[in-house]
């Protein structure tokens, strides 16, 4: 690789050239920052700007930039050179636009720019070019698991942009539960009837694509390998194993109803008149229209009562504690089997909640039109006998009342088969891994066999902001494995989730990362000699991206990577880095701060700023102009996880009088786009005072933070808070 | 010809010497200034009120609104009704609307009309004298012969509940509406924006079959605009304004409390501020008189 | 009056809510009621409810058809039209009450004393009589309801009303005699004669 040559290029626009002396920025560049080219623009982001810089990367050589203007949020697209290292030194939103314009804090913040310009010089001096993941697979195939609606939509869908697709089912046949259905919940205006459940058509739709090959009656006994180099042995009909290359996976393995008798206080497996609502889909199928008869007796049912919340939304031991968002729909939809075929029998729906998500309003709406009574009540008992007694409470008129009918429905929940836990079931050793018939992926990985679960047995996504994503890059889940979940909703997923899958392969085949940092060409190196085989980066990577080899040293699987650089952050030896980002880019960042001394009243604060959430806060907070201390110098980091501790070592040591770090919300909740990062650094954090105390130096000094992308008003006061305690506790006694 | 003609339904209250008599004479003085010309629906009957429903039931009630409505048809077919009570406004309409939604219904009134030679189209649009200041003039066009702007009077707008709702003014929001606060406003009043009970009922017909209750609703409305210092209640319904002034010494007499004051029509406002007399504005028909009305009207 | 009770007990045996849809006033709407209760909530005169609106859709939905009928409840309703227009289904809520009070008195089997009932009856007949209202026989009417020495006791503690009413020329003294009347009157009850006989044999109410 060619030798660095920094190019520092100082903008003056946007108001910085009047409240700065960028002629003196320049100067610190060159002298301190060792920028070999310097130059300062009246407006950096126009063309003739921009055209400055490319022409200095071409004709100067100039292989290192460092943009000396905004934020990096900011004119990103503008400022994006190809094979160049670049850095930006944030003297908009970092300097001007939070400080006061006042004379007598022009040097405060004058010094606040030169720090930036001087750490911008430094981190740019340590990164080196990107140049992408070498030991990329390009196989492009999308392996489904999972033949119901979700399985089969994500197939279809795939197929439909281009991609060759297996299909695993365990089952032999195709359909899932949908399968088992009389009609569906309608999903077209105006919503008032049940509708044909579509799954014959799906199934169709499937045999007839020459682009997708489907195991049935097939289990999978092995995952291994990264995205664009999937591997996965397939236990087949004929009892031999298949084993099949793929690129990513999709994981639809859909959902097991609730086992209704663990609810005998509801007649279940007490009286053959209890059913649960898959129950009731196949007597209604049964009867095709026609009157549906009681399974007792075959006698045709004149009155039907619908348990909504059957061992659900319930804190009793055993029972679910969520709701599983379609049985609503689903009784709704039930009953008007009843009122469709005779609008004379009594069909009562007992509920608590009536949800009905999607356009269930109107489906709601319909089912009272046609006579169906919604009754606000808790069942409490149902006692057996030719004609069954709902025992209630009624929620409205306050009192203890019956309902009699020859057919109680109970609207049980759903229970996702996720697999085995792998909190519970840890990975076999290395070199003893064995197939577990529970499990549904059997992945090799070192974390565990199935994908991590985040709570009641569902697995771990983020349901709002990237709620395909799981935590193995190139595995999404799609279905009520990842939430309970209607129809409609199943099938929106696994298109979600099919696209997801095409975006990892195709990201894969080029070296880049996946989600969040899509595209992002650097990936972990590590230096083999070292380490010291603690194993942290293998058990703290939130994806488990990291295996052990037989000598038990991490292997990394780069394109597993998320980029995050939390095994940056983990390891006690800093034996793991990226091109661009290192502890030596930020440990170099640290130290560039020119540190005044303990007398000059000029305390440091180092504020390091997860990129995702915290540093935008910032950015914010300096569009509305909301000030926070000059003393403050702001690092933005990948994600929280990324921190080690010996940067917040290393500014201590160096006099910094106070450290924040500023994260996503972590928990069950979190808002952390790399799930544990935060909570992870958070860990890490709680035993900084040990270190603080050897360096006698007080615990008030280093502080986390979860902050949210809103916190605009919160994130400066924190600076300002950390700002008047050094206030109040004195400055930092080591500082040279 | 006058700038703009409407078909009248005074109501019952709005005759010589009934409760509402006040509210008929300051609206013909307003109307004069701004050369509306009222045609009083010859031989109108009473639309059945608020709780015609009981004994009546729907038919008859609707048959009592329907003659209304063909009389104005067959007198002044090109023009809107406008009614200047609230609750004949809202039976009126009321009954419009469900007659002219249901086949059997408008086939029904129909043979009951034939009778007295009477037929029900159900075509002119029904409108309160409100709806008329603000859509059809608005509320500039309202300020311009304001000659006595209101200066310095607090008037808490207790729009009450059948000028509002169910079918309101357009544009107005049942929980909060503002146009009583804007004609406030345009007469050179200050309107009480915060005034929380402008919305509340004042018990309707039940302050005569259910005294103890109303009384405990009226004294929240008054209660609320004492609080804001209101030197006076405007309201646009003459149930509102009757049960609100009438019913104050009973509930001193209850409560303990000392109210007196005076609830207006915003019909009275405006002529005072048009330049009426007291006696063109009806003020002497308010039992609590209005007397800061009275003197800006007295003022030359 | 009560046989029409119980021919229609009769006719719709344990079905109260048929009942009501076929003879209530609106009273169609009441099986699309999703029951959150912010017509209760919403109710100026809701404490004195003994069934707010909400409880009597249920009521009426679990066959409480006596509980329902003979309740004072929807005779406290004051024709605010607050429940109506946060009714988040749009149910006539206010209709549906007055239909149901409509239809109970209709059926004799409204609460006898409640002073709105006898109240809502006198002011039908005194409209009917001439047209319009008349104030005072309506007043006065109101007073006597209970009886002679009743009457000239609210009469007395409603005399500074009285006298306030007519000082400021609101109320005709000689309302007794004159006032409230319409010319076509006749053709008025005529009208409602005939309207009342249309909607008996519509409701089943009459042959």
């Amino acid at each position: 690789m060619a030798d660095t040559k920094i190019g520092a290029y100082i903008c003056k626009g946007c108001g910085i050239g009047e409240r700065l002396d960028t002629a003196q920025l320049a100067m610190i560049a060159q002298k301190e920052g060792k920028a070999q080219v310097v130059r300062e623009h009246e407006f950096l982001c126009n063309s003739q700007g921009v055209e400055m810089i490319k022409n200095d990367i071409a004709n100067e050589g100039v292989n290192h930039v460092v943009i000396a203007a905004c934020s990096r949020r900011s004119k990103a697209e503008t400022f994006n050179f190809d094979n160049v290292a670049i850095s930006r030194a944030n003297l908009r939103e970092g300097v001007i636009w939070i400080t006061p314009a006042d004379d007598d804090k022009k040097e405060i913040v004058q010094e606040m720019a030169a720090d930036y310009v001087r750490m911008g010089c430094a981190e740019s001096l340590k990164m080196q070019i990107p140049a992408g993941n070498p030991s990329h697979g390009n196989n492009k195939r999308i392996l489904v698991v999972g033949g119901g609606v979700s399985g089969m939509t994500a197939a279809i869908e795939a197929s439909k942009t281009g991609y060759d697709v297996l299909l695993v089912e365990k089952t032999g046949s195709l359909g899932g539960w949908a399968a088992k259905l009389h009609k569906r919940v309608p999903n077209t205006e105006p919503y008032a009837n049940p509708m044909d459940t579509g799954v014959a058509d799906l199934i169709k739709k499937i045999e007839s694509d020459k682009h997708i090959k489907v195991h049935l009656n097939s289990t999978i006994t092995k995952t291994s390998g990264a995205p664009g180099q999937f591997s996965a042995d397939i236990s087949t009909e004929s009892g031999g194993t298949a084993t099949e290359n793929i690129g990513a996976i999709i994981m639809a393995s859909g959902f097991t109803p609730y086992d209704m008798n663990k609810l005998p206080h509801l007649g279940a497996g007490k009286s053959k008149d209890v059913v649960d609502q898959l129950g009731l889909e196949a007597l209604a199928k049964a009867a095709n229209g026609g009157p549906i008869k009681r399974p007792s007796d075959g006698k045709i049912v004149s009155s039907v009562v619908f348990v909504q919340c059957a061992g659900q939304r319930s804190d009793k031991e055993g029972e679910l504690p969520y709701c599983s968002g379609h049985c609503c729909n689903t009784s709704i939809k039930q009953a008007m089997y009843f009122k469709d075929q005779n609008k004379d029998i009594d069909t009562v729906v007992m509920y608590t909640d009536l949800r009905t998500p999607g356009n269930g309003e109107d489906f709601y709406r319909s089912a009272q039109k046609k006579g169906v009574i919604f009754t606000k009540g808790v069942a409490s008992e149902v006692v057996p006998g030719s004609e069954l007694q709902v025992k209630f409470q009624d929620k409205i008129l306050n009192e203890d009342a019956i309902a009699k009918a020859d057919l109680v429905v109970l609207a049980t929940g759903q229970v996702a088969n996720s697999g085995v836990d792998i909190e519970q079931v840890p990975q076999d050793e290395p070199g003893k891994w064995a197939a577990n018939k529970q499990s549904v992926l059997n992945m090799v990985y070192r974390q565990g066999k199935d994908l991590p679960l985040l709570k009641h047995g569902f697995n771990d996504s983020h349901f709002i902001c990237f709620p395909y994503e799981t935590r193995r890059t190139g595995i999404y889940t799609a279905g009520p494995v990842r939430r309970p979940m209607d129809m409609v909703q199943a099938i929106e997923d696994a298109t979600g989730a099919a696209l997801k899958a095409i975006q990892a392969v195709e990201n894969a085949s080029l070296g880049r990362a996946a989600h969040p940092r899509s595209g992002d060409l650097s990936f972990p190196t590590f230096r083999r000699e070292g380490c010291t085989q603690c194993k942290r980066c293998t058990v703290e990577c939130p994806f488990g991206a990291i295996d052990e080899d037989e000598q038990r040293y991490p292997q990394f699987n780069e394109s597993r990577c998320r980029r995050c650089g939390t095994c940056m952050g983990a390891c006690p030896v800093r034996v793991i880095s990226f091109e661009n980002y290192s502890v030596d880019t930020v440990g170099s960042q640290i130290k560039g701060v020119d540190m005044p001394d303990q007398f000059s009243e000029k305390p440091r604060i180092l504020v390091l700023a997860c990129e995702n959430d915290a540093y935008p806060a910032l950015d914010m907070a300096a569009m509305n102009h909301i000030q926070y201390s000059a003393f403050t110098r702001v690092i933005p980091v990948r994600c929280l996880g990324s921190i080690n501790t010996i940067w917040v070592t290393d500014a201590l040591n160096s006099g910094y009088d106070g450290v924040i770090l500023m994260g996503c919300q972590k928990g069950e909740n979190y808002q952390c786009h790399f799930v544990k990062g935060s909570e992870i650094a958070h860990t890490r954090m709680s035993k900084i005072d040990d270190t603080l105390k050897q360096l006698s130096l007080e615990v008030e000094r280093v502080k986390t933070y979860e902050v949210a992308i809103t916190d605009i008003q919160r994130a400066p006061a924190l600076i300002n808070e950390m700002a008047e305690t050094i206030q109040k506790i004195g400055m930092s006694p080591l500082k040279f | 010809m006058a700038r703009k003609e409407y078909s009248f339904y005074p109501g019952c209250s709005s005759e010589r010497k009934a409760s509402a008599s006040n509210y008929m004479v300051s609206v013909e003085s307003m109307c004069k200034t701004l050369d509306i010309k009222l045609n009083e629906i010859p031989d109108w009957n009473c639309c059945g009120a608020s709780i015609g429903y009981a004994e009546g039931g729907e038919l008859p009630r609707h048959v009592m609104n329907a003659r209304n409505i063909a009389l104005s048809e067959k007198n002044f077919g090109n023009q809107d009704i406008v009614a200047t009570c609230a609750a004949c406004w809202l039976g009126a309409k009321e009954s419009q609307e469900r007659i002219n939604h249901s086949e059997t219904i408008f086939a029904d009134i129909n043979v009951i009309l034939k009778d007295a030679g009477l037929k029900y189209e159900g075509k002119q649009k029904i409108r309160h004298m409100v709806e008329v200041l603000i859509e059809d003039l608005g509320y500039e066009e309202l300020g311009k012969p304001v000659k006595k702007p209101l200066d310095g009077i607090k008037i808490a707008g207790y729009v009450g509940c059948q000028t509002n709702r169910p079918f309101g003014v357009d544009g107005e929001s049942f929980e909060s509406p503002k146009y009583l606060d804007k004609l406030v406003e345009t007469v050179g009043g200050t309107p009480l924006e915060k005034y929380e009970e402008k919305v509340t009922c004042c018990g309707g017909a039940l302050a005569f079959s259910e005294p103890e209750k109303s009384q405990a609703q009226i004294k929240k409305i008054i209660e609320s605009a004492y609080d804001h210092g209101a030197d006076m209640i405007v309201t646009p319904c003459p149930v509102c304004q009757m049960n609100v002034e009438v019913y104050q010494g009973q509930i001193n007499k209850k409560y303990g409390t000392k109210f007196n004051i005076p609830v207006t029509y915003y019909s009275q406002l405006m002529a005072v501020a048009y330049g009426a007399s007291a006696k063109e504005a009806g003020l002497d028909g308010n039992i609590v008189r209005a007397t800061k009305l009275e003197e800006i009207a007295a003022k030359k | 009056m009560t046989d029409l009770n119980k021919v229609m007990v009769e006719k719709y045996r344990n079905d109260f809510l048929k009942e009501v849809e076929a003879n209530v006033e609106e009273g169609n709407w009441v099986k699309m009621c999703m029951q959150c209760g912010v017509c209760s909530g919403s109710c100026p005169l809701g404490p004195h409810w003994e069934h707010p609106p909400q409880e009597i859709f249920m009521m009426i939905r679990a066959g409480k058809r006596d509980e329902v009928l003979r309740s004072e409840s929807m005779w406290m309703c004051t024709s605010c039209y607050n429940c109506i227009v946060r009714c988040p289904r749009e149910l006539p809520i206010t209709h549906i009450m007055h239909g149901l009070a409509n239809y109970a008195h209709r059926l004799g089997i409204a609460p006898k004393l409640n002073p709105t009932r006898r109240f809502a009856k006198m002011f039908w007949n005194n409209i009917t009589a001439g047209g319009r209202v008349n104030e005072l026989k309506l007043s006065v009417g109101l007073y006597f309801m209970d009886g002679f020495a009743s009457g000239i006791k609210k009469g007395l503690e409603m005399l500074p009303v009285g006298l306030g009413m007519l000082k400021t020329g609101r109320l005709n003294p000689f309302g007794l005699f004159s006032g409230g009347h319409c010319k076509g009157a006749g053709d008025i009850r005529k009208m409602i004669k005939k309207a009342k006989e249309i909607e008996d044999k519509r409701k089943g109410f009459a042959a």
